[in-house]
């Protein structure tokens, strides 16, 4: 610690260097923006432009790893695995690119929602709230250390909270809805933190790789293994896993439509996909306890998932809510495709992560559409809205058709790999062959369940009352963009496939370990 | 191993059990309390016992607080830092954050118990369900004979 | 009500200008002794709200008004990232504070380290007395007869 200058080598790094924090820095920085301008008018272009930016830096990284290889990046300069490290490699890039997509097709859909659901002095902290959550989601998958995720897991759930709240507007139990799921994600990340703490003790490292490393030096101890069921446990309560998945149906049916159309879409998808990198990247999926407790546990708990939260749907009288049950079935098959534990059944996984993406915010957005000019989403209110909304509806039959899983839309790839997954298995065990003919018995629930839907819009006699006319332009380019997305996905099959399939690739290979980084003379 | 009751091992991993009494203790008030503040209060201890948990796997055997010694022109003194062992204090730093994060959740906890409060005029679980219920029944009243479902 | 409580008032009057400046000290100490941005934060806080507390919600306002609080614990943040966004500026990784003094890079880390410090001050100082006034503001739902 001399005072005379030091001679430091030092790359100047480049704007490419920076793409993984822009990542998340960007829509970070918006939201103070936002509360320290205090503009209404000011905050949502603020906040789409920071999406957008989002958008691209993904699309620009998912297409720089879609090859294999990753992007790294190390925070203040300190080298990992003291330093906290950004790590992007095809699985991470794959969800940023759905979590910023949907945020910046969204968000034109929230301006006209907002502006009608949430009294205007609330828009300023909502867009800033927005933002935060956007922040976290991005955050947790970008990252690559293990306690980094828990701050930003932390930072969208409580903006999150706050979201749902805002529907207190319309409805006063959004509240108790909030407040649930308060509680209940409270008590995930907290078990999260417990995982990562047991983690830490047997490894004393918090980078992911690092640790990834030092457990297979190691080997299994009791302190790992359960560590790795609280961190199961608590993220399983933050995807709303089968019988963790109460605070879901309450906190979509209340909240703000571009609330939810956002949450469902984004939400349980990064939680899912840290559920993922810590089971195949920090665990090895050899380890025996590790395949027992995903082909043991995971397996049942998806396939009741599928049937029982498919057939809850059915009975549903609110369309909202019918969506939100069905988002806990099909929560059921991404989970399937992670316990078959097999590279088809990941990329199935991966693939319905990104198309239940699409079609579910494309979906609730079309409630958001009728909440908006039907004033609720009861099927008695929608009744007959198909001919009055022409536009809004055919999207939301074409979501509905993706739902289902009907050829020629992006729901169905996702779940013909899934039932290949489950063939290929097929030889080891029976067992294999029943999840295979199951994926497609719920599929024909959601034909139930959707069906009651279009019989509702179309079928039935519009409320002769009724003033609904076809929803704003706002809201119809966004519909349509998802709609689009929902179709061409299912014919061009190659850029998301091939890109499903390296990500299922680099997460089955385990932890790439740590890389040996050229000394940037930050570290001292 | 072979004692019924290894005291020696039970003294040596009192913080374990500590931390374990708490966080049962946490949870259990969480899942058995109506009134929502009791609640919040139960998730705190939750919180707290992960706090303890992570500031104890902290602690290094003759460690003490990691600051660098200063000399008396605020330079490290290297001399001192010789032989010296420290406490780990990353966990420590964990901590603080999980802290703030937890101030985050019990304020906002107690931001929506008090707009429950304000629209439900009351802060029990069990009365609050039952208004809820209520809505729920009114609901289906008005929407739920669209075949016959439930709201 | 000006008549009561005399001794709280006097002792408080004396207390927030030590109060504030002992957070300042925990606040600039911070980067070489036990302290920083967090604890100096909260007490920073403390003294609004023991003011708030003894002298009333309406006097404190006068003195740190809502509208001031959000803004600034937005500044707090940005001050962090805008550390950060500088050392992308010059050439460095987000939060190198060597970029604060390539030739001197000790003395940049020093720097950098206060300067975060004081926006991480700003904000928990924010926070803490928004959420002094949230609570502090709502109208009672039950009058005080009621209790």
């Amino acid at each position: 610690m001399a005072d005379t200058a030091q001679v430091v080598e030092h790359t100047a790094r480049t704007l490419r260097d920076h793409l993984p924090v822009l990542q998340v820095l960007v829509p970070f920085v918006t939201a103070p923006l936002i509360v320290l301008l205090g503009s209404r008018r000011l905050a949502w272009p603020l906040a789409f432009i920071a999406s957008a930016v989002a958008l691209v830096i993904s699309f620009i990284m998912l297409m720089e790893v879609r090859e294999g290889g990753m992007l790294t990046y190390t925070m203040g300069g300190w080298a990992p695995p003291l330093g906290i490290e950004y790590r992007v490699d095809a699985a991470n890039a794959f969800v940023l690119l759905l979590i910023s997509l949907i945020g910046t097709v969204v968000l034109p859909f929230a301006y006209a929602s907002f502006r009608d659901e949430i009294k205007s002095r609330d828009h300023t902290l909502m867009y800033a709230c927005w933002m935060l959550c956007f922040t976290g989601l991005l955050g947790m998958v970008a990252t690559g250390d293990a306690f980094n995720v828990f701050v930003f897991l932390e930072i969208s759930s409580l903006s999150t909270y706050v979201l749902v709240a805002m529907g207190a507007d319309r409805d006063r139990r959004a509240l108790t809805a909030a407040y649930d799921y308060l509680i209940m994600g409270t008590i995930g990340a907290t078990f999260f933190v417990i995982g990562l703490g047991m983690l830490y003790m047997a490894t004393g490292t918090l980078n992911m790789a690092d640790m990834a490393d030092r457990i297979a030096d190691q080997g299994m101890n009791r302190t790992v293994r359960s560590g790795f069921a609280f961190i199961m446990v608590g993220m399983g309560l933050k995807v709303a896993m089968f019988p963790l998945h109460l605070w879901l149906p309450k906190a979509y049916t209340f909240a703000p439509s571009a609330v939810t159309v956002f949450l469902s879409a984004t939400a349980t998808k990064a939680a899912l996909y840290v559920m993922m990198r810590f089971t195949f990247s920090v665990y090895n999926p050899d380890f025996a306890f590790a395949t027992n407790t995903l082909e043991i546990i995971f397996i049942p708990l998806a396939v009741i998932a599928m049937f029982s939260a498919s057939f809850v749907a059915v009975f549903q009288t609110n369309f909202k809510r019918m969506l939100a049950y069905s988002s806990i079935a099909q929560v059921g098959y991404m989970l399937l495709g992670v316990a078959l534990l097999t590279d088809t059944g990941l990329t199935a996984a991966i693939l319905h992560m990104f198309n239940h993406g699409l079609t579910k915010g494309l979906l609730f957005m079309g409630v958001g559409a009728y909440v908006l000019r039907a004033n609720g989403s009861f099927y008695t209110q929608i009744a007959g809205l198909g001919r009055k909304m022409p536009i809004t509806t055919g999207a939301v039959v074409i979501g509905g058709l993706s739902l289902i899983g009907v050829p020629g839309t992006a729901g169905f790839i996702s779940k013909w790999i899934l039932v290949e997954a489950a063939l290929e298995r097929a030889p080891e065990h029976a067992m294999f062959l029943a999840i295979a003919v199951a994926i497609v018995l719920s599929s024909l629930l959601a034909v139930v369940y959707v069906w009651r839907a279009f019989e509702v819009l179309y079928l039935s006699e519009p409320d002769p009352n009724s003033t609904a006319t076809e929803a704003p332009l706002m809201m119809l380019i966004p519909m349509w963009i998802l709609a689009g997305g929902c179709i061409w996905f299912g014919f061009s099959t190659e850029l998301l496939h091939d890109t499903a399939v390296q990500a299922a690739n680099g997460l089955l290979q385990g932890s790439q370990g740590m890389l040996v980084i050229p000394d940037q003379g930050g570290a001292h | 191993m072979s004692k019924l009751l290894d005291l020696q091992f039970l003294a040596g991993h009192a913080h374990y059990l500590l931390f374990i009494v708490l966080m049962m203790t946490g949870l259990f008030i969480v899942v058995d309390k109506t009134n929502l503040v009791k609640k919040i209060v139960g998730l705190n201890i939750f919180q707290v016992s992960v706090f303890m948990f992570y500031v104890s796997i902290g602690k290094v055997k003759g460690g003490t607080a990691p600051i660098f010694p200063m000399d008396d022109k605020y330079h490290v003194d290297t001399a001192a830092m010789a032989g010296q062992v420290y406490s780990n204090p990353l966990p420590h730093v964990l901590i603080l954050t999980a802290i703030v994060v937890g101030i985050a959740t019990t304020s906002l906890g107690l931001a929506l118990i008090v707009r429950i409060r304000e629209s439900f005029d009351t802060i029990d679980e069990e009365d609050i369900l039952a208004i809820e219920q209520d809505m729920t029944r009114e609901d289906n009243k008005k929407h739920g004979n669209a075949m016959g479902g439930l709201a | 009500m000006i008549y009561h409580h005399l001794i709280l008032r006097v002792v408080t009057k004396v207390l927030v200008g030590t109060i504030v400046l002992f957070a300042l000290y925990v606040q600039f100490h911070g980067d070489f002794s036990p302290g920083g941005g967090f604890q100096a934060g909260v007490i920073m806080a403390v003294a609004f709200i023991i003011y708030g507390i003894v002298f009333g919600l309406r006097n404190v306002k006068r003195v740190f008004p809502e509208w001031l609080v959000h803004k600034l614990l937005a500044l707090g943040v940005l001050i962090y990232a805008g550390t950060g966004i500088y050392s992308m500026f010059m050439g460095y990784d987000f939060l190198d504070y060597d970029a604060l003094s390539p030739a001197y890079p000790t003395i940049g880390q020093h720097w950098g380290l206060l300067i975060i410090e004081f926006g991480v001050g700003v904000t928990v100082t924010g926070v803490m007395v928004a959420i002094y006034y949230a609570f502090a503001g709502r109208p009672p739902s039950i009058s005080n007869e009621d209790w």
